[in-house]
């Protein structure tokens, strides 16, 4: 059933078309896919000037909720998960963005828009493993 | 100009993420949860991103250069292999655990709460684990 109260097409659409136009100028400017987890993780093995652009982007994406909460309020967030559980996620979601070679930016928005077979099976894989995995918690009322 | 154009990038992808909801997990399972009560918003997202990259990704494909000189750099792997499997299988799980992937959990960092940073440092570990495994046993 559809979470009517939740859904936020507008908001939704108008946000992923400005990370659409984000990864369309790291593209067409600094040649690079913009994949979170691949900028983040190429940091560790990244040497001289790929370390720039790395820590450059990071530190946009760090800044935004400081520059978007100056203009409006950050939108309030709910967060379920335990310390235990955080750190769980954080080291799964670590070692599989990159032994996978990328998360929901790499291969959900930059790979499909580039029509890449192994992006779109990845993202296929990802969300079906997500929703299996919040089925199984309901379940287990985690 | 690289790094310039980086952080802003960065800055939009940010902004981005914040106003399409992302950064709130609760938001996030609650598209994961499609048995149960779901939202919808994150496909949303997907389709806003992906319908204007997907410009920018046909006009990169053309060219090897940027208009400021970087060499554009695509992935040229093409195979769907175990790794790829895997590892998204591995990602998926830790998503639908906690509601954070790798962005909205940096774009949430400098906000009040606890969690993103906690979240961030474990998976900067976990990448560093990677590394170490790839050291370890390169063919794997």
């Amino acid at each position: 059933m559809i979470n009517w109260a939740e859904f936020t097409p507008l908001n939704s659409l108008l946000g992923g078309m400005l990370i659409g136009l984000a990864a369309s100028m790291l593209i067409l400017l600094n040649g690079r896919i913009a994949g979170i987890s691949g900028i983040l993780g190429g940091l560790l093995t990244a040497k001289g000037n790929d370390t720039n652009w790395r820590l450059a982007f990071l530190s946009g994406l760090i800044v935004a909720p400081l520059l978007y909460g100056a203009v409006h309020a950050l939108p309030a967030v709910t967060i379920n998960a335990g310390n235990t559980t955080i750190i769980i996620a954080g080291l799964l979601v670590g070692i599989g963005t990159r032994y996978g070679s990328g998360c929901t930016s790499g291969h959900g928005v930059c790979g499909i828009a580039r029509l890449s077979p192994r992006s779109i099976a990845a993202t296929c894989i990802f969300i079906l493993a997500g929703v299996v995995t919040v089925f199984l918690a309901r379940q287990l009322d985690w | 100009m690289i790094l310039i154009s980086a952080f802003m990038s960065g800055l939009i992808f940010g902004i981005g993420l914040i106003l399409s909801g992302m950064t709130d997990p609760a938001k996030v399972i609650g598209f994961l949860d499609v048995t149960g009560s779901w939202d919808p918003s994150l496909a949303f997202v997907m389709l806003g991103a992906i319908a204007v990259a997907y410009f920018a990704f046909r006009i990169a494909t053309r060219q090897s250069k940027t208009i400021l000189g970087e060499t554009i750099a695509l992935p040229a792997k093409k195979e769907i292999d175990t790794r790829l499997i895997v590892g998204s299988i591995t990602f998926g799980i830790g998503w639908g655990l906690a509601g954070y992937c790798p962005g909205p959990a940096i774009a949430s960092i400098a906000t009040n709460a606890s969690e993103p940073i906690l979240f961030s440092a474990a998976m900067l570990a976990g990448m560093a684990i990677y590394e170490v495994l790839q050291k370890l046993m390169p063919s794997s």
